[in-house]
């Protein structure tokens, strides 16, 4: 079962940023649970055949005050994909450091080398003021200012800074399926 | 701001009596006067959000990129229904003339209802979302886009289940001649809407601008509004 982890400060970003990652997954049959990382505990994440790890608002900052939420990513060795804050997360948790860069909107990325079935040049929705860099990632696309995918070097930990439920569904729908 | 008292009791078998205060997130809402900008109204009071007060821009150019061209008086008679305050604001509708005009209306609402947060009916438009996202950035509030990249089929839906009244104002898309002008969306109208968007491919909840609506009636209202011209 995938676990979706909710991140969100404010519960009505629930339907922007949550609910868009669970339709696609019920569009493609694929059963899971959402929990907030605050209700989070070790059953819960023992269950969990993958991980997506959402986005949140652009002033919303107040995981990052909660980090220790998260210890429990180093020991996990099962698929994880953080979308903007949940990339910030993974990076931190392999001692990456955040860093200043603001993109809103329609932004164009390069992949250097193939990342979940996307290559090449892409137009992707970025929200951010932040990006994380972590020397235990390689880095797959960039932007004109920050890295935008990342994969950990040995582990199946994916990381992208920007949406892709918005309209790069292609990405969610190669992580559930391919990996 | 919402307070109660509630009945604690001790260690000892005693009761004691203490007030509680909530401070709920008091929104702005970018409000058209159409089903989707009332339906995320909805949502947020659904989610415990103070509605603090409507932002209306009606534009001159009837093909502005970020506004419907509203009627102030109906949007008015909306407002009084609701007893929420309304900032309304005029724009030429030129792109970018628009989006500073927007943001005046914005930061006058910050000032005077001390909004913490703008509330929006985006789906799908990254236009219009990014462009309110900058906006929001700069006077540092939060936002919401509530109804961001829901299905269109499940949103309408959605508004038939919730008792939402809206009557189309405007149409402007193949498939969807003068007669529709005047109609109410039930449940017949958003069956053929869904049958346009197969045949013409058209989005089925008016996103691309196919059609403008108008709430008459919904939860958030006292009692239904009078018709539209």
């Amino acid at each position: 079962m995938m676990l979706i982890i909710n991140i969100c400060r404010e519960k009505l970003h629930y339907l922007e940023f949550v609910k868009p990652i669970e339709d696609i997954l019920k569009s493609l049959n694929i059963p899971f649970r959402t929990m907030h990382y605050e209700e989070l505990d070790k059953k819960e994440i023992s269950r969990a055949d993958k991980v997506i790890i959402c986005g949140t608002s652009l002033a919303d900052n107040d995981f990052l005050k909660h980090l220790d939420c998260f210890s429990w990513i180093k020991g996990f060795k099962k698929p994880i994909l953080g979308i903007c804050g949940g990339m910030h997360i993974l990076g931190i948790v392999f001692n990456g450091r955040l860093k200043k860069a603001k993109e809103i909107g329609i932004t164009p990325i390069v992949f250097k080398k193939s990342f979940l079935g996307l290559s090449g040049e892409k137009l992707v929705y970025a929200l951010h003021s932040l990006f994380v860099s972590s020397s235990q990632f390689d880095t797959y696309a960039v932007s004109k200012n920050c890295s935008q995918a990342i994969k950990h070097k040995t582990l199946p930990f994916y990381g992208v800074l920007f949406h892709p439920e918005v309209r790069v569904h292609s990405l969610i729908t190669a992580f559930c399926t391919e990996v | 701001m919402i307070s109660f008292l509630i009945i604690i009791p001790d260690k000892k078998g005693e009761f004691y009596i203490s007030l509680i205060f909530i401070c709920l997130m008091k929104l702005g809402i970018l409000w058209s006067g159409g089903k989707d900008s009332a339906y995320t109204s909805f949502l947020a009071k659904k989610y415990g959000y103070e509605l603090a007060c409507l932002i209306s821009i009606i534009p001159k150019n009837q093909d502005s990129f970020m506004f419907h061209p509203s009627s102030a008086e109906q949007i008015k008679k909306q407002a009084k229904v609701m007893s929420i305050p309304l900032v309304l604001k005029r724009t030429i509708g030129k792109k970018e003339i628009e989006l500073i005009d927007l943001k005046e209306a914005i930061k006058e609402a910050k000032e005077k209802y001390k909004i913490q947060g703008i509330l929006t009916g985006a789906m799908a438009s990254v236009y219009q979302a990014s462009r309110v996202q900058k906006i929001c950035n700069a006077l540092k509030l939060e936002c919401f886009n509530p109804l961001w990249q829901k299905n269109p089929i499940e949103h309408l839906h959605d508004l038939l289940k919730d008792n939402f009244t809206a009557v189309i104002v405007k149409v402007s898309a193949q498939g969807l001649d003068n007669s529709w002008i005047g109609r109410i969306l039930d449940k017949n109208a958003i069956d053929e809407l869904i049958a346009s968007s197969h045949t013409y491919k058209i989005n089925p909840a008016g996103e691309g601008g196919e059609y403008e609506s108008f709430v008459l009636n919904c939860p958030l209202f006292k009692h239904k509004i009078g018709g539209v011209n």
